[in-house]
């Protein structure tokens, strides 16, 4: 709804604050004790709306998602809850450990992807698109089961070349403005940037509500605004990518508490 | 698709003021906004939200393109009998939806 006129704001608000990164030396990393979810950055109005099931709007596809998990999908007439159970049980703690090292395809794999795995190999169903609002709404759904949990991505030693590989494209400078996420939300979070308090980037709550969005959406949106404020040219959406990108956030946010479905501004 | 969650108190005390809650899933669209072939998307808002107690009007409201995407309502009422809270909202796209919940007062 108001994407494209906040969109304008954003650059602008970038533009604005060009030779802001450049000019300062890097500042280390938030220390574990330093560590701020993007929940403590935001309005006291937003966090009684994320806290509040009953007027968190997230919470309309974690229904839609809750249906989903127990509907006849595919030629195979199975639902996820047939193999699955109870998603209370069965998906508890999950989403706070993706991405997780596919074997198979010898490569880090988010939630959506492992969703989307069991709708082709164990449903014979088409795989969802990325921001669909089905795969929203299982995401959100499943990612809920491990809300209050602790993030435990990154244990896997397999994991550990991506998530380097992670770590590089989060400091390395692109776009026209020539920013690196870490310019930002390593060097200058809980300054502003226009309107915005500058977050530390931590992937605690998706997918999630965004009001500026008026819609639930994934990590992957988020990372795709950030690179458009810089100029970048943003990688498709399901690109190996940003599943590195996500897998050095989750890692980097080990042991804070998952919020999916979170409320951003 | 997950219409709406309501939320009214199951049991209540005559007499009580009790709250009630609306969040509808709508997309709320203005009509002002150019889609990506740069014309207009056409206007689908909720115009018109309804709250019947047993039938009788409780609440109702009229809705404007200002208002957000899966507007949330909330307001209260006075418990006086069990029975029916039914909603009702009506879209430009001429959809009505009725969702309903049932309250026991002691
Ligand atoms: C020019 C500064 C800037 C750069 C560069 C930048 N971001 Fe951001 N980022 C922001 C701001 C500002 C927000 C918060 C937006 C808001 O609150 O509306 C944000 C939000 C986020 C969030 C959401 C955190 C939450 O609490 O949900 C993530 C994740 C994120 N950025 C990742 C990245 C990644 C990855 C990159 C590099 C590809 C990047 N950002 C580059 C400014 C930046
Ligand atoms: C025919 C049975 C079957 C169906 C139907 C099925 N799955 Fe799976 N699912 C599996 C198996 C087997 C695994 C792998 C378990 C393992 O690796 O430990 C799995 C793994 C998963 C995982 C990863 C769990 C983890 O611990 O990492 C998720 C998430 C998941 N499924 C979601 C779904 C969803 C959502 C649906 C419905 C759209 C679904 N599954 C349908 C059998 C199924």
């Amino acid at each position: 709804m108001s994407g494209l006129p906040n969109r304008k704001l954003r650059n602008a608000g970038i533009a604005g604050a060009l030779g802001l990164g450049a000019a300062l030396a890097l500042a280390p990393e938030a220390l574990p004790q330093e560590r701020r979810s993007g929940f403590e950055f935001m309005s006291r109005e937003s966090q009684v709306l994320q806290q509040d099931d009953t007027s968190n709007p997230g919470m309309l596809w974690v229904a839609e998602g809750e249906a989903l998990w127990s509907a006849r999908t595919g030629a195979s007439g199975r639902t996820c809850a047939d193999c699955h159970g109870d998603a209370a049980v069965s998906m508890k703690g999950v989403a706070a450990r993706y991405p997780v090292y596919f074997a198979e395809q010898s490569r880090p794999i988010d939630l959506q992807g492992r969703i989307n795995i069991c709708r082709e190999v164990n449903q014979n169903a088409t795989p969802l698109p990325y921001e669909s609002r089905e795969l929203l709404a299982l995401a959100a759904f499943i990612g809920k089961q491990s809300r209050g949990m602790p993030i435990t991505a990154g244990d896997d030693q397999r994991l550990e070349p991506f998530r380097a590989l992670g770590q590089e494209l989060y400091e390395r400078r692109q776009g026209q403005l020539n920013f690196s996420c870490a310019n930002c939300h390593d060097d200058h979070w809980g300054r502003k940037l226009a309107s915005s308090v500058i977050p530390q980037s931590h992937p605690t709550g998706y997918p999630l509500y965004r009001l500026e969005w008026q819609s639930v959406g994934s990590l992957q949106r988020r990372f795709r605004n950030c690179m458009v404020g810089v100029r970048a040219e943003p990688y498709p959406f399901g690109s190996p990518e940003y599943v590195n990108l996500e897998l050095f956030l989750m890692t980097r946010a080990r042991g804070m508490p998952l919020e999916t479905p979170a409320i951003r501004p | 698709m997950a219409r709406a969650l309501i939320n009214v108190p199951s049991k209540a005390k005559r007499g009580e003021i009790i709250e009630i809650k609306a969040l509808v899933s709508h997309p709320m669209e203005t009509g002002y906004r150019t889609g990506p072939d740069g014309g207009l998307v056409p206007r689908d808002i909720i115009s018109r939200f309804l709250c019947t107690y047993n039938g009788e009007e409780i609440f109702s409201a009229d809705l404007f393109p200002a208002i957000a995407a899966n507007p949330f309502l909330s307001f209260t009422t006075v418990a006086t009998e069990s029975g029916r809270i039914a909603f009702r909202w009506i879209d430009d796209k001429g959809q009505a939806h009725l969702e309903t919940a049932e309250i026991v007062v002691e």
